[in-house]
């Protein structure tokens, strides 16, 4: 096996899928090792399960039952996680376009500003962030005669876009300077203002460049939803907790939990996958 | 050329000087370019013929000096609708043509008349059709600029820059990145405009073209214009020991 490449936009320990060594030959190699993995938590989930079962005593339930048991329940709360996710990655994306559109400003305050608002965000640990805006903001907003309730989920929401703006904000950056300048000239001797040349001629440019990593975060992200449950937030690892409380079963820990693990490998490797096969697709342009 | 036009100045460049940081790449460049007129500057790489052109549209921000390109004084354009003004009456060609990668042949010629303009779709369509026939191309109104050759980007690269309706075109360098074959393709369509009377200032390394097609010619040197006059005259009798040399060492 050749040497361990990490690629410089990946966080190895929440990206399940790519966290395995990046070989030199990416398109075989890699999705074999990433595919690999899932294999293993299948085998683990599996044996885990035997294990519990041999142990089980007549009188208790099986391990395979409990867990199609509670299976709609946890589904319900890994329905939650993925609605958090969609909608953190959709307020990060907006609020990050803006934050890298700043970031590239003609202006020196505005880049000035937006730089340390990136810095901060980007390299702030997203539970500490989480907490952050969990105390920070009020549970409830009245907007005039309208009061606005703020639930600990649509906090943990916000929390959880704060990394993904700061990170999306980057990306457009990156893409946006990576347009060659000839573009930006050709654009202004035709006419386009400024704000014309972004919209009209650069950002669609570099859509293809955005989106691969925009994804990649996407699936870091989802993952990252799980942190929620330490702030209170009834997703599915909080669920699960309630569950392996209720059943008092320490044989059903270990199955449970691969089980919950398998969920989220099965939802956010595709996205690797297709990320990937992005990746290459573009590149060989 | 027979067909001398009348003598209506349109470009007024005077004593214009531009530095890059401590290099001063223009030191005091003079020129005036008449209505229909092709003016041809010439020069060794780094004379400043580019950055001279550049600062006829406004793309570079003289230091010193004055241009005037028809009503535009260029030199005291402040506001970004003083400067859209100007780039409708002078288009551009670049060496390397950037077109726009992601929009197709007909799409990057519509582009600036319907968003910036604001013409109608269906009369800049027509127009821009018949640009990419006047400039042979027709046929390859869908294709992407990857799928086409230098020269048939540059040439769609003209068809964009005349789509504005210029008063001026100006030509930087546009053959210099093409292969011999596709060049010629190139300068075919330059002449025609040239012949139809489209004012042109060109920054060429094509000596018998610039002969053939210019009325003025004007040769640069570390960032002065060391001569200027009649193709006749500056290829054929220069008076500057400087233009003599650069041309016998190029010809």
């Amino acid at each position: 096996m050749n040497e361990p490449r990490v690629r410089f936009d990946v966080l190895l320990p929440l990206r399940l899928g790519a966290a395995v060594p990046w070989t030199a030959d990416r398109s075989s190699g890699a999705s074999l090792f990433a595919a690999r993995t899932g294999v293993v938590l299948l085998a683990v989930l599996v044996t885990s399960i035997a294990l519990a079962q041999v142990q089980v005593r007549d009188t208790s339930a099986g391990v395979v039952e409990l867990l199609l048991k509670w299976t709609p329940l946890l589904a319900s709360g890994f329905l939650f996680n993925l609605l958090i996710s969609a909608m953190a990655m959709v307020l990060g994306t907006a609020a990050g376009l803006l934050l890298g559109f700043a970031r590239i400003s003609l202006l020196a305050p505005v880049r000035g500003t937006s730089w340390v608002v990136v810095q901060f965000f980007r390299n702030a640990p997203w539970l500490v962030l989480l907490f952050f805006v969990m105390f920070l903001m009020p549970f409830e907003l009245r907007v005039g005669g309208l009061t606005v309730p703020l639930p600990d989920w649509v906090k943990a929401t916000f929390g959880l876009a704060l990394p993904i703006m700061a990170n999306f904000a980057e990306i457009v950056r990156g893409a946006v300077q990576s347009i060659p300048t000839a573009q930006w000239e050709a654009a202004r001797s035709l006419a386009f203002s400024r704000r014309q040349t972004l919209w009209k001629i650069i950002l669609p440019q570099c859509v293809k460049r955005m989106l691969p990593p925009w994804m990649n975060w996407y699936a870091i992200l989802t993952m990252a939803t799980t942190l929620a449950s330490i702030v209170g937030v009834s997703e599915v690892m909080t669920i699960t907790g309630r569950i392996t409380a209720a059943e008092a079963r320490t044989d059903l820990l270990v199955p449970i939990y691969s089980y919950v693990l398998l969920w989220f490998f099965i939802y956010c490797y595709p996205i690797a996958l297709w990320t990937r096969r992005l990746e290459s697709r573009y590149s060989e342009r | 050329m027979s067909n001398t036009p009348a003598a209506t100045p349109i470009v007024r460049v005077a004593d214009v000087h531009k530095s890059f940081g401590s290099v001063e790449v223009l030191r005091g460049m003079s020129m005036t370019v008449n209505t229909g007129e092709a003016v041809c500057v010439i020069g060794p790489s780094g004379s400043g013929k580019s950055t001279l052109l550049r600062c006829i549209n406004g793309l570079i921000p003289v230091d010193r000096g004055e241009v005037f390109v028809g009503a535009h004084a260029v030199h005291q354009l402040r506001t970004d609708q003083q400067m859209i003004a100007l780039r409708k009456d002078v288009s551009i060609v670049f060496q390397q043509y950037n077109l726009f990668p992601h929009k197709t042949a007909l799409q990057n010629i519509m582009m600036a008349p319907i968003q910036v303009l604001k013409q109608p779709k269906q009369e800049v369509e027509a127009r821009a059709r018949e640009l990419l026939k006047k400039v042979r191309l027709d046929g390859k109104e869908n294709s992407y600029p990857g799928e086409l050759s230098g020269g048939q980007q540059q040439r769609v690269a003209i068809a964009r820059a005349l789509a504005m309706r210029p008063s001026v075109m100006l030509f930087d360098e546009v053959t210099a990145a093409l292969d011999p074959e596709t060049r010629k393709e190139v300068l075919v369509t330059i002449r025609q405009l040239v012949e139809e009377g489209m004012t042109s200032i060109l920054v060429t390394h094509e000596m018998a073209f610039a002969r053939e097609i210019a009325h003025q010619v004007y040769f640069t040197d570390q960032g002065v214009i060391v001569e200027h006059g009649a193709p006749e005259q500056v290829f054929g009798n220069p008076q500057k020991q400087r233009t003599r040399a650069f041309l016998e060492q190029i010809l």
